[in-house]
């Protein structure tokens, strides 16, 4: 299998479904140069720009799927889409039921998401709870290049909308644009196992909903999306020489949220630390604790999130989103 | 006593002033000091100038990811802003906005890095001028590519049906990012903004002169209760969208850059299963000619503000070096202090 990186992996699974599916096409700002292979390879009418519009091409992307087109829409970041809120909020979140089931919406929604390079709160967030709040949307968070393509398939087949989060220091070409921008005069704590990986020759989609443990542990459970997986996956590897066996769990994404993995794991070691990227209240981490308290399950629990609004300056910023040294007194934490 | 004339080496002095302040911004950030997007406002300092020097007290202004020169030339301090980009505690916004998130509350001035969002801010702070200081105005400064935003447009109608005293400020370099916003924009700006009930005024926005005298007549209306105005200057960016632009760096080095991408679209053009020839073609014209228009054009052309300025003050050579030697001055020393205290 070749070494590809999260970017490759997303466009070669896209190369492929368009080749297959000529309902397929990409909207969005600028992706006559962003996707310039896939505009060269199906044209302008499958690879369309648009302009700076989001409430009219995200709203129309949701209709243009009620009528048949698989459209997969682009915003620059997350954070634009409370822009475009109301057309995932109000209408692909609710078509299945107003409808009566009769009446479908497949779209898939790209939107690079995160910090760790010092571009200011409104260009940092995380927000895949915010969506999840929502009953109707799908919300995956890819962290390698393997399961960032065969999620985008996953997204692709599935009938719903589904929101495509790609962390920005996961993608070489978003952290190239926007943090180094030609310069080796600035570094980043990019996880090299989450930016580049394995990619098969054909790509396959996974499971919605389905977790993956990347590490096995009794002592305690490590559960989290995104970047923070790798963040967790290095405080494990500290916490090894200490006797604490930590396992990682990498949830693929917040919408499904896979419980049955989240219980299993709980059961079995009594700890659960959850490391969260996105806003810490009315999120992912106390999603968890509601669904460990539901299902009767004691045991310890702690989480490691993003409790402010992402400061500017890089030392702040990197203090305020979760990192190694916080997520290790979390778990050393809750060991005692 | 409002001016009736320009005062031409005024503003010659601040839009060099901004220059240079940013051209230490640019190589500051190149260096590393500065992280992240970096979107400056070189190339706009006539359009800044020729407006923000006109306003007075109680004035308030929305603007948009290129707030540097407004804010320097409303009297910012330009160790507060470099501080701020550095991300330092003692920066305007105590390390915590950047460049594209930028509050000056003292002078009422609001950023966003949401393109549109200088409209209905601005339409906020005309209402409360209307309501609470009469005679006082508000600006919206965005690009072209935001007047395709829904909420702008939306502000645009609130200002007209309410009479703010509102100036949309409109600086047209006719591209965003990488889209050339004439193929997609419907009609023409002139048009949209009468259709929205608002007055139209365009000028060459390098010329900081012509620039001076629209907004002297969209102010007067402001001030006076008649509504609001959309201006309309055209400008250019010789840094590109932001630094490190890809584009740019394809002008300047063609050769690293296009070696990187020229493999992967050539093998997009002959893959299997896609596009007829005749769309592969069209998409890869597209991608060649917007690489070229960057390359190829002499990106200053005659839209230089502070070259223009220069023609039509015809100071003598030793006043343009004096004025020139005392703001060096001034800018060097504002980096020094920002690069020890770090
Ligand atoms: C709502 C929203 N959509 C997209 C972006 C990404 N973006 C930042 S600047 C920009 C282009 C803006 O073009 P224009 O308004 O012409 O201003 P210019 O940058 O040319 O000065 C885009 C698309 C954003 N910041 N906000």
């Amino acid at each position: 299998m070749p070494t590809i990186s999260f970017d490759q992996a997303i466009e070669a699974a896209l190369a492929q479904a368009m080749a297959e599916d000529a309902r397929i096409v990409i909207l969005g700002e600028d992706v006559h140069t962003l996707r310039r292979n896939l505009f060269v390879r199906f044209g302008r009418d499958r690879v369309r720009a648009t302009p700076i519009s989001e409430a009219a091409f995200v709203g129309a992307a949701v209709s243009a799927a009620m009528a048949g087109l698989r459209p997969v829409v682009e915003v620059y970041m997350v954070d634009f889409l409370g822009v475009a809120m109301d057309a995932l909020l109000n209408h692909a979140a609710k078509l299945t039921t107003f409808s009566g089931g009769r009446w479908k919406a497949p779209l898939v929604v790209r939107a690079p998401c995160g910090g760790g390079y010092g571009d200011g709160g409104q260009h940092a967030q995380s927000l895949w709870g915010w969506f999840s709040h929502i009953p109707g949307l799908n919300v995956v968070v890819p962290s390698n290049p393997a399961d960032a393509g065969a999620l985008m398939l996953t997204a692709l087949a599935d009938e719903g909308p589904t929101l495509f989060m790609e962390h920005k220091l996961l993608s070489e070409d978003w952290l190239g644009f926007l943090g180094r921008g030609g310069r080796d005069t600035v570094s980043f704590d990019v996880p090299t196992d989450g930016a580049h990986g394995q990619g098969p020759d054909f790509w396959q989609p996974l499971p919605l909903g389905e977790a993956a443990s990347l590490r096995d542990g009794d002592d305690l459970v490590l559960i989290s999306v995104g970047v923070g997986v790798h963040r967790c996956l290095q405080a494990a590897e500290k916490l090894a020489p200490d006797g604490i066996a930590a396992q990682v769990i990498d949830l693929r994404s917040v919408a499904p949220l896979d419980e049955k993995a989240i219980c299993e794991a709980a059961r079995r070691t009594g700890r659960v630390v959850v490391v969260d990227e996105d806003y810490m209240r009315y999120g992912l981490s106390g999603e968890i604790a509601a669904v460990l308290m539901a299902a009767d399950i004691k045991a310890r629990f702690g989480r490691v999130c993003t409790a402010e609004t992402i400061p500017f300056d890089r030392r702040r910023e990197e203090a305020t989103l979760p990192n190694v040294s916080r997520i290790l007194a979390r778990a050393r934490g809750i060991m005692g | 006593m409002p001016h009736t004339k320009p005062d031409l080496p005024l503003l010659y002095r601040q839009m060099l002033r901004s220059r240079l302040f940013e051209e230490a911004v640019r190589d500051l950030w190149q260096a590393g000091w500065i992280p992240g997007e970096m979107h400056l406002g070189l190339g706009e300092e006539a359009i800044c100038a020729g407006i923000v020097m006109q306003l007075r007290r109680g004035d308030a202004m929305a603007l948009d990811h290129r707030g540097t020169p407004p804010l320097l030339m409303r009297g910012i301090a330009p160790d507060s802003l470099l501080k701020e980009f550095m991300g330092a505690p003692d920066g305007l916004c105590g390390g915590m906005g950047g460049h594209m998130h930028l509050f000056a509350p003292e002078q009422l001035t609001a950023s966003s890095g949401i393109v549109g969002a200088a409209g209905p801010t601005a339409a906020g702070f005309g209402l409360a001028a209307q309501q609470l200081r009469p005679g006082t105005v508000s600006l919206a400064f965005f690009g072209e590519g935001a007047v395709n935003q829904g909420m702008l447009m939306e502000a645009f109608n609130l200002a007209a049906v309410w009479k703010l005293p509102v100036l949309f400020v409109c600086k047209d370099n006719n591209l965003a990012i990488t889209t050339a916003s004439d193929t997609v924009t419907g009609g023409r700006l002139a048009d949209r903004a009468r259709g929205f009930g608002l007055a139209y005024f365009a000028a060459d926005g390098a010329d900081v002169e012509a620039v001076w005298r629209v907004a002297d007549k969209a102010l007067r209306r402001a001030r006076r209760g008649d509504g609001p105005s959309f201006l309309h200057f055209e400008c250019v960016h010789p840094e590109g969208h932001f630094l490190g632009d890809p584009l740019i760096q394809i002008a300047r080095q063609p050769g690293d850059q296009l070696k990187q991408m020229a493999p992967s679209l050539l093998k997009a053009a002959v893959r299997g299963r896609g596009a007829s020839v005749g769309k592969r073609v069209g998409s890869l014209t597209t991608i060649s000619r917007l690489v070229g228009r960057t390359a190829l054009k002499e990106i200053w052309g005659r839209h230089d503000p502070l070259a223009k300025c220069r023609k039509k003050m015809k100071l003598d050579p030793r006043q343009l070096d004096a004025i020139a030697a005392a703001v060096k001055a001034e800018i060097e020393a504002v980096v020094a202090r920002a690069t020890n205290a770090a």
